[in-house]
């Protein structure tokens, strides 16, 4: 038998007797990350292919809620802070080996920039709008004529925003749940999944929601094989890591994490996009709900159970 | 310069002096620590050991908290001591995730907080204030550079371990066993 304890008398809040530091915010915040990344990426792609009246719920439409995403994301963020008001130190320095730094800085360009795309549409949804300012015109008429390079800034800011999200965690080599570098591709598969299922859902067009569940199918495929790949290599991995996977396969987190995310965020949403594919008629809103809803309980669960996991005491 | 400390864990008798010297000296708030003491039981009776120590952070030479920390408010100064600026840091925990020692706590005023090895004692050629009292004199604090200073000689023909080697955050905090 060994039993560690703290016997001086610690009560740290967030901190003893385990981590409890990141609430909500975060995971909120990673998970609004990667569906804007993940709508971002498919409007750009599909600008860059010049194919935008395939997909234009995903190049127009859908681009509106990126700015709000973002925008709810960055404000749960700043929740988060506790010394609120020295925030704009993170855009004082750049640190190239912290993650939060890269993050900090790809959300100062892509927020305003999400803006822009999304404002450059505006008047085809409000066909009366007016831009009042004769130099709004202007801008307008000249994002419009510079898609093409506005979509590759874009396109290459949705990859880091997504992948930075689950590097942010993956870079903690203090928490063995979250030290696996798969973190950082099945965090930008997430994002990009529930960006498709997002598009999927508001598409009127019947080829599009077509499409976009097709796609939305390929990326839960490839998250389930992620999630499988992530948990044979913490077990194959150093006792801590064993550990962190029993958190999920007989531990405290099995029932929420197999449920919420595996069968009802991943499992039924895939076996609905199949059904729709063979032409049964399913309800968008099912599938696309399903797929948000676990991929922000994966976050959430992946932020709570992390904490937990450590190497000593 | 490498500052560093030894622990002898065969005379600390865990009265937690150097806990209360600490809050005393660096004016930690209540329920708050930057050091603090650790038992560990091992065995079955009557075949049981008890390991006392007294941990605090570990001065990594690989800090995990100094990587990630997004506006560099998490430092390393000369002699190898991790420092936060308070004035740089926002409080958004990633140092805390990322210590494998759980020797950071967010402070009630919003930085974050943790262990400074006493750096304006030792600036002026003093002792931490937790070496300066323990009652056993089980703290050894020093330069490991200097062959002759207090930690140097007291690691030098002891065994000795540090916490976690597998973090990979090469701590200074040594253990004498």
């Amino acid at each position: 038998m060994k039993e560690e304890l703290i016997v001086s008398g610690r009560n740290i809040p967030g901190v003893d007797p385990h981590l409890t530091l990141w609430h909500w915010q975060i995971p909120l915040y990673l998970f609004l990350g990667g569906l804007a990344a993940g709508l971002v990426f498919f409007s750009s792609l599909y600008v860059i292919m010049g194919k935008e009246d395939k997909a234009p719920t995903a190049v127009k439409w859908a681009s509106f809620i990126t700015p709000v995403a973002l925008v709810i994301g960055l404000l749960a963020l700043f929740l988060d802070l506790r010394h609120k008001l020295f925030f704009w130190r993170l855009y004082t320095t750049i640190r190239l080996q912290s993650p939060m730094s890269w993050g900090a800085w790809t959300l100062l360009i892509i927020t305003p920039l999400s803006f822009v795309w999304s404002a450059s549409y505006l008047r085809e949804l409000v066909p009366q709008w007016d831009w009042k300012f004769k130099w709004l015109y202007a801008a307008e008429t000249w994002v419009i004529k510079n898609r093409k390079p506005f979509a590759w800034v874009m396109i290459v800011l949705s990859v880091i925003l997504g992948i930075y999200t689950g590097i942010l965690l993956s870079a903690f080599n203090a928490r063995p749940l979250w030290n696996t570098s798969i973190l950082g591709p099945l965090f930008l598969t997430s994002g990009l999944s529930t960006g498709a299922a997002t598009i999927m859902w508001m598409s009127k067009d019947h080829e599009e929601k077509n499409l976009f569940g097709r796609i939305d199918l390929l990326l839960i495929t490839i998250e389930i094989f992620f999630i499988i790949h992530m948990f044979m290599g913490f077990l194959a991995s150093s006792a801590v890591q064993i550990e962190a996977a029993k958190l999920f396969l007989g531990g405290p987190f099995t029932v929420s994490f197999w449920s919420f995310v595996m069968i009802l965020g991943l499992l039924v949403p895939a076996f609905l996009e199949i059904l729709e594919w063979k032409g049964y008629k399913i309800p968008a809103a099912v599938p696309a709900f399903l797929v948000l809803f676990g991929g922000f309980m994966f976050r959430l669960l992946m932020v709570e159970a992390g904490q937990l996991t450590r190497y000593l005491y | 310069m490498r500052y560093a400390m030894a622990v002898d864990t065969k005379k600390c008798v865990g009265c937690s002096d150097c806990v209360v010297a600490c809050q005393t000296e660096n004016n930690v708030p209540l329920g708050y620590a930057r050091d603090w003491i650790t038992e560990t039981v091992a065995g079955t009776y009557p075949n049981v050991e008890i390991e006392i120590r007294s941990e605090r952070c570990n001065h990594c030479e690989n800090a995990p908290c100094v990587r990630c920390c997004p506006t560099g408010a998490s430092h390393i100064v000369e002699g190898g001591i991790v420092l936060v600026d308070h004035d740089k840091c926002i409080g958004c925990g990633a140092c805390i995730e990322a210590c494998p020692y759980d020797a950071r706590y967010p402070h009630p005023d919003g930085y974050v907080d943790k262990c400074t090895f006493c750096i304006h004692r030792v600036e002026k050629g003093e002792d931490p204030a937790c070496v300066a009292v323990c009652p056993t004199h089980c703290l050894h604090f020093g330069d490991l550079d200097d062959p002759n200073s207090d930690v140097s000689k007291a690691i030098a023909d002891r065994k000795w371990k540090v916490l976690a080697p597998e973090a990979g955050t090469k701590p200074q905090i040594y253990y004498l066993i």
